[in-house]
């Protein structure tokens, strides 16, 4: 008898795990307080200090955006990057290894799901900050904005896919890890001002965080104000970098995929818990 | 691919674990887990492979289900070799794990179920009538839109279970599949498969067990492994027969702190066993002959051991284990072995 072809079996799994992060996760009301409230707090303690310094209202605006892209990167962090060390740990990575099925499979399905649930919490943060600061938004370009939204998170979902991969190795480390990253991409990453006041030479180096350009065309999108002293790159350019960088992460996650996973059935590290 | 008739064949299969340096802290930094593993499970079998915590059961099934490689040997699924053909491999086969955690809290059984036949490209509405009808034969149908982190133990293994059998794979390797289930829970998942592979003539199962009496029920065959090598195999009749020319006794003994000199050093005594209880000591023994028995005794008495039973009974898988391998599960337990 004649199985599903692979095409069938990839878009079935990653429908199949996009599912518990689309419709389990919201199930736990509790997202709205940690995942809306607590973020609106850093956002507030920004919007204040800008106030205080009494900087130009667009700058309200960075951080408001600001704060819904964090929602991403966290997502990434935490529930795309470590995820399978947690797979591993709840025994759901043996699953995923016995079944016939496209690892990428599984990667873009949680990926698709992150997004999924992170919208929600971004829209949330956008509208509710909108509102409470009244933010003044003037999308130049909504065709371009739109395109560096969609490539920003192809790339850095990408850049996710690749760091699980290395999970795949990581025991207790992974979550030392994900701790050590948060912080430093947070500031390099310029979620809170323009990256271009960390100088050329660190936005440049930042640049490899697709977090980073997508914010800075973003802002220069949403806010023209910004697009003169303030700007890195023009936003053309900083979307033709973005679609690089996604095509390079998406490449390098699928060959690490599978390297790592030769890697961790050798040392036995596929099924091994509580390391 | 080798074309034989045999679902699962292995080929002197070793694993060795290697710690690192930081972790073995001066301890040995190299654990035989498998040790020149061969045997071969015919298509239609169910396959039980016997030992104790540590034995190498579960690697042997790591290997096969290709999470792990081996570090020598070969080993073949299907006809597939598990090393160069994994992702073949992975088309013909399912697993279940005893103590499984797996599945998402938050979602249903159903919905964990329906998920997981996914990653096998099982149309939904078929996925949702096997579902259905599996979780009727193991008593949760009533239970199908419980989330499962409100589910116990057994009823989660009971979920696990329905996972493997979902996507009706040619070949199931079932890991101590009812470890720390309930007598009655326990009872229904082994006449689960049972009645299963009856109805699905052309699949196999590897079962590995620590719990002799599971294996005896359910296995045409078994292979018996300690400290990563495999010591018997063979029908689980065919094993005890062989033992039938040996005396078999249980005895129940008081005021005896440890048979070893009483029992296990006298003449005529091939093997023995002994485990506490609340009122003494449980001591099975196997005699070379029944003439034996006269000598055992008068050393218990010796020895100040009083006897409170004494019972003649028929080999078990017990008894050619410990014939075997020369102490039984429990002695072994007692030594801390873990797997």
């Amino acid at each position: 008898m004649k199985g599903p072809s692979a095409w069938t079996v990839f878009w079935r799994t990653v429908i199949g795990r996009a599912y518990p992060r689309i419709i389990g996760a919201q199930r736990e009301k509790s997202w709205v307080f940690f995942e809306i409230f607590l973020p609106l707090l850093s956002v507030t303690a920004y919007v204040f200090i800008y106030r205080a310094v009494q900087a130009p209202p667009e700058f309200i605006g960075f951080v408001v955006l600001g704060g819904a892209m964090s929602a991403y990167w966290l997502n990434v962090l935490w529930s795309m990057a470590s995820q399978l060390y947690w797979e591993k740990e709840t025994g759901n990575l043996e699953l995923y290894i016995v079944a016939p099925t496209s690892r990428m499979a599984i990667l873009l399905g949680m990926a698709l799901g992150g997004v999924f649930q992170t919208t929600l919490r971004a829209v949330a943060i956008i509208a509710i900050g909108t509102l409470l600061f009244h933010v003044p938004m003037a999308a130049t370009s909504v065709p371009i904005l739109l395109g560096v939204f969609v490539t920003t998170l192809v790339a850095l979902y990408g850049m996710g896919m690749l760091l699980s991969s290395l999970f795949l190795l990581f025991g207790r480390e992974a979550w030392h890890f994900s701790n050590l990253l948060q912080e430093p991409v947070s500031l390099v990453s310029g979620f809170y001002f323009p990256v271009r006041a960390l100088g050329q030479v660190v936005a440049a180096a930042a640049s490899i965080l697709p977090i980073t350009l997508g914010l800075d065309a973003m802002r220069q999108l949403l806010f023209p104000a910004m697009l003169g002293d303030l700007r890195f790159l023009s936003p053309l350019v900083e979307l033709g970098i973005l679609s690089g960088l996604a095509v390079v992460f998406l490449f390098l996650a699928h060959r690490a995929l599978a390297f790592f996973e030769t890697l961790a059935r050798r040392e036995g590290r596929l099924s091994v818990r509580g390391q | 691919m080798v074309s034989d008739s045999f679902a699962i064949r292995t080929e002197d299969l070793r694993r060795v674990f290697r710690a690192k340096r930081r972790e073995a802290k001066g301890e040995k930094r190299e654990v035989v887990a498998l040790d020149g593993v061969s045997f071969s499970v015919d298509r239609g079998e169910l396959f039980g492979v016997l030992g104790p915590n540590g034995a190498g059961k579960t690697t042997t099934i790591k290997i096969l289900a290709t999470l792990l490689s081996p570090t020598s040997g070969r080993a073949w699924v299907a006809g597939l070799d598990v090393t160069t053909d994994s992702k073949a491999v992975r088309h013909h086969i399912g697993m279940v794990s005893g103590g499984e955690t797996s599945g998402y809290g938050l979602l249903t059984i159903e919905e964990n179920l329906w998920m997981f036949s996914q990653f096998y490209g099982i149309e939904t509405n078929v996925a949702r009538k096997r579902i259905q009808e599996l979780l009727a034969v193991v008593g949760l149908a009533d239970r199908s839109r419980t989330k499962i982190y409100h589910l116990s133990t057994g009823m989660r293994q009971k979920m696990n279970f329905v996972r493997g059998f979902l996507t009706e794979p040619e070949i199931l390797f079932l890991d101590e599949p009812t470890l720390g289930l309930d007598v009655q829970t326990a009872h229904t998942l082994r006449g689960f498969v049972s009645g299963w592979l009856a109805e699905h003539r052309d699949r196999t199962i590897l079962l590995t067990t620590h719990a002799m009496h599971e294996a005896d029920e359910l296995c045409s065959r078994v292979a018996i492994i300690d400290k990563g090598r495999i010591l018997a195999c063979d029908a689980p009749g065919v094993l005890k027969r062989e033992l039938q020319r040996d005396a078999i006794f249980r005895l129940r003994i008081a005021d005896l702190g440890d048979a070893r000199a009483a029992v296990g050093a006298q003449p005529g005594v091939s093997r023995f066993t002994q485990t506490r209880s609340d009122d003494g000591l449980n001591v099975d023994a196997i005699l070379t002959s029944d003439g034996a028995l006269t000598g055992v005794l008068g050393s218990v008495q010796a020895a100040g051991g009083r006897l409170l039973s004494l019972e003649k009974r028929e080999p078990t898988l017990e008894d050619v284990f410990l014939h075997v391998v020369g102490h039984g599960f429990d002695d072994e337990a007692r030594e801390g072995g873990s797997e």
